[in-house]
């Protein structure tokens, strides 16, 4: 238990760092000035017309963000195969092709039905 | 994991390629990738993508039948890390839902004419679906098994979203996306106790190392988990609140593919996990399960007698259905299985008959689907009302119909195992389906009704409806080869865990 101890009081200064600097000593020595520009959500520096909710964003960036998702896991898939490899040998590679095949239909489909055309 | 290996896939493979061929098809020729006002790709039209998928339909049923030849000289279930197994069980099932699909096709032919969205992507998704339904009744593994189901359910939830404009549509396909995928975190959540518990996820092993068990409850949750989810997957009550919307919202062809294929798919896995892997604490899950089959029995027949939309009726009537056919699972018995194999073939084409009748009425996108819609069919159309009778009885059970086979093994399987209680609702329950199917038969044939609901059958309908017709009546009459079949593919399946439990 006793080597754990170290690991605590690490844990105890990490968190108390953040806790010290955001909510007790910064609000004691900063000038506190709020208006109505500073208090609003920051989004790219551009003035939010709407909240969140009431504000539809264009099926676009739900495409863009499954395709992305698609070629992370992907890249999830390639990093264990990449280490076997020796292993795995040839059967491992025509494996690994048919998967990136698979990925490319999916990828030329979208491609092609304009999904990536940002207009 | 070899090479050799891949010749047992051969009708997956086959399918995955046909899926992909048709969802790039529209989009490979020039400017084929151009969006129409209405969302659909512009290349090709409906009558090109249904023969292709006819002809990849066709492919596949021949790989099938070739790799059912290898069945007999593989020491089966050691393909592929021993996941999947090539046994006439999952032949038998592969050739139902080849025959279902191709069907299917037939029946959205005019419907997805009439709309205004895509056949490519619908039947490159009804292909994505079918490989799911293949790949999970040869699972002999639980990883397996769950991702053929997930193939099959991540396509179904699109495909009964695929009117995305409507509004029905896509309310049909949330509930059911977010509902379906909390059953599959049930499902895998019960898989992973019970790989916690066994150290196992292959069905023999689970069976071998589940026989040196006492109970404990850590399995038995694991085992009620994945009963649960399993429950879902075949819509039996309390799991069953999500059918009626999302067979009311889902296109008509999507319907009859949920209520058929689909959910026969989900009675088979439910069927081999349970019957081999699950076996030796039968006395656990035997009760539950039985209780679960008497709601569903119960609740579906029941509140289908109010229902006066004829899709939710007969979502009501699958709930049913999922019971009787729970029967020949709790059973634990080579009857049961036969049960279930026969009782899977009768109700598809049964299902899918009336499914046609009512496509026939359905004009635009959900005209024909109230009960009224069917007022005075006898006069306009003969034929269809008279098929209609049969397709009805053949569901309620009645003799000279296929229906009464596969019930007659059901409740003889049930009764055996001593839930006599048990074969006493479900003969009481198809007593009250009588009832609101004689609804449908009343309206057609004692009212004469505005004929507003026009008739229009194209050729594919005329086809489906006479070969589920021919098939219903002859298996009524001349039951002799299904049942052989279901035999010799359930007997496959008993026989294999009869040895295994004898070498032990």
């Amino acid at each position: 238990m006793a080597n754990y101890s170290v690991l605590l009081i690490a844990a105890l200064i990490v968190i108390s760092v953040p806790v010290l600097t955001l909510f007790i000593i910064t609000p004691l020595i900063r000038a506190s000035r709020p208006g109505k520009v500073k208090l609003e959500p920051y989004e790219c520096g551009i003035a939010p017309t709407s909240t969140a909710f009431d504000h539809r964003f264009s099926v676009r960036y739900f495409l863009i963000a499954v395709l992305f998702i698609v070629f992370d896991v992907e890249t999830v898939f390639l990093f264990p195969w990449a280490i076997r490899f020796k292993q795995l040998g040839w059967f491992g590679a025509a494996e690994m092709a048919v998967f990136l095949a698979i990925l490319l239909v999916g990828y030329f489909y979208a491609w092609r039905r304009k999904v990536l055309s940002w207009v | 994991m070899t090479w050799g290996d891949t010749i047992y896939l051969l009708p997956e493979i086959v399918i995955s390629i046909g899926a992909c061929l048709l969802l790039i098809a529209p989009v490979m020729r020039r400017g084929g990738g151009v969006v129409r006002a209405s969302g659909a790709p512009s290349g090709g039209g409906a009558r090109t993508a249904k023969w292709t998928m006819l002809a990849i339909l066709v492919l596949t049923a021949v790989a099938v039948i070739a790799s059912s030849g290898l069945v007999a000289d593989v020491a089966q279930t050691k393909t592929f890390a021993s996941m999947f197994a090539l046994d006439s069980f999952a032949i038998f099932f592969k050739l139902l839902f080849i025959a279902t699909m191709a069907m299917l096709v037939l029946l959205s032919d005019d419907y997805l004419a009439a709309s205004r969205y895509s056949a490519w992507e619908y039947y490159s998704l009804l292909s994505f679906a079918l490989c799911g339904m293949m790949f999970m009744v040869s699972g002999v593994h639980l990883a397996a098994i769950y991702i053929g189901l997930e193939l099959l359910s991540l396509s179904s939830y699109i495909l009964a979203g695929y009117f995305k404009n409507e509004l029905k549509s896509t309310e049909a396909a949330m509930k059911y996306f977010v509902l379906g995928t909390v059953s599959s975190a049930i499902l895998l959540y019960g898989i992973s106790l019970i790989y916690g518990v066994t150290g196992t996820l292959n069905l023999m092993r689970i069976a071998d190392a589940m026989s040196t068990l006492v109970t404990n409850d850590a399995l038995m949750f694991g085992i009620m988990l994945l009963g649960a989810g399993l429950c879902f997957k075949i819509a039996a009550a309390p799991f069953h609140v999500w059918t009626p919307d999302v067979y009311e919202g889902a296109p008509t062809p999507i319907t009859a593919f949920l209520s058929t294929a689909s959910k026969s798919a989900a009675f088979a896995i439910f069927a081999r996990i349970f019957y081999v892997g699950m076996h030796h604490f039968r006395l656990d899950w035997q009760v539950v399960l039985a209780i679960i089959a008497a709601l569903s029995m119960i609740i579906g027949n029941l509140a289908a007698i109010t229902q006066d939309n004829i899709k939710r009726m007969l979502a009501y009537s699958s709930i049913g259905h999922a019971g009787y056919v729970l029967l020949g699972i709790i059973s634990v018995s080579e009857m049961g299985l036969y049960g279930v194999l026969v009782y899977s073939v009768v109700y598809v084409f049964a299902t899918l008959g009336i499914w046609a009748t009512v496509l026939m009425l359905s004009k635009h996108e959900y005209a024909g689907e109230q009960v009224s819609d069917f007022e005075g069919l006898h006069r306009r159309a003969p034929l269809w009302a008279f098929a209609m009778i049969i397709f009805l009885l053949s569901l309620g059970g009645i003799p000279p119909t296929a229906g009464f086979i596969g019930k007659y093994f059901l409740f003889y399987a049930a009764v055996g195992a001593g839930f006599g209680w048990l074969a006493i609702v479900a003969v009481l329950m198809s007593a009250v389906s009588m009832f609101f199917y004689f609804r449908i038969v009343m309206a057609m044939y004692l009212r004469d009704g505005d004929g507003q609901a026009e008739v229009v059958s194209s050729g594919g309908l005329k086809l489906v409806a006479a070969i589920c017709l021919v098939v219903t009546l002859l298996f009524g009459i001349l039951p002799g080869p299904l049942v052989e079949q279901a035999k010799i593919s359930g007997g496959w399946v008993a026989k294999r865990v009869a040895a295994n439990n004898a070498q032990r």
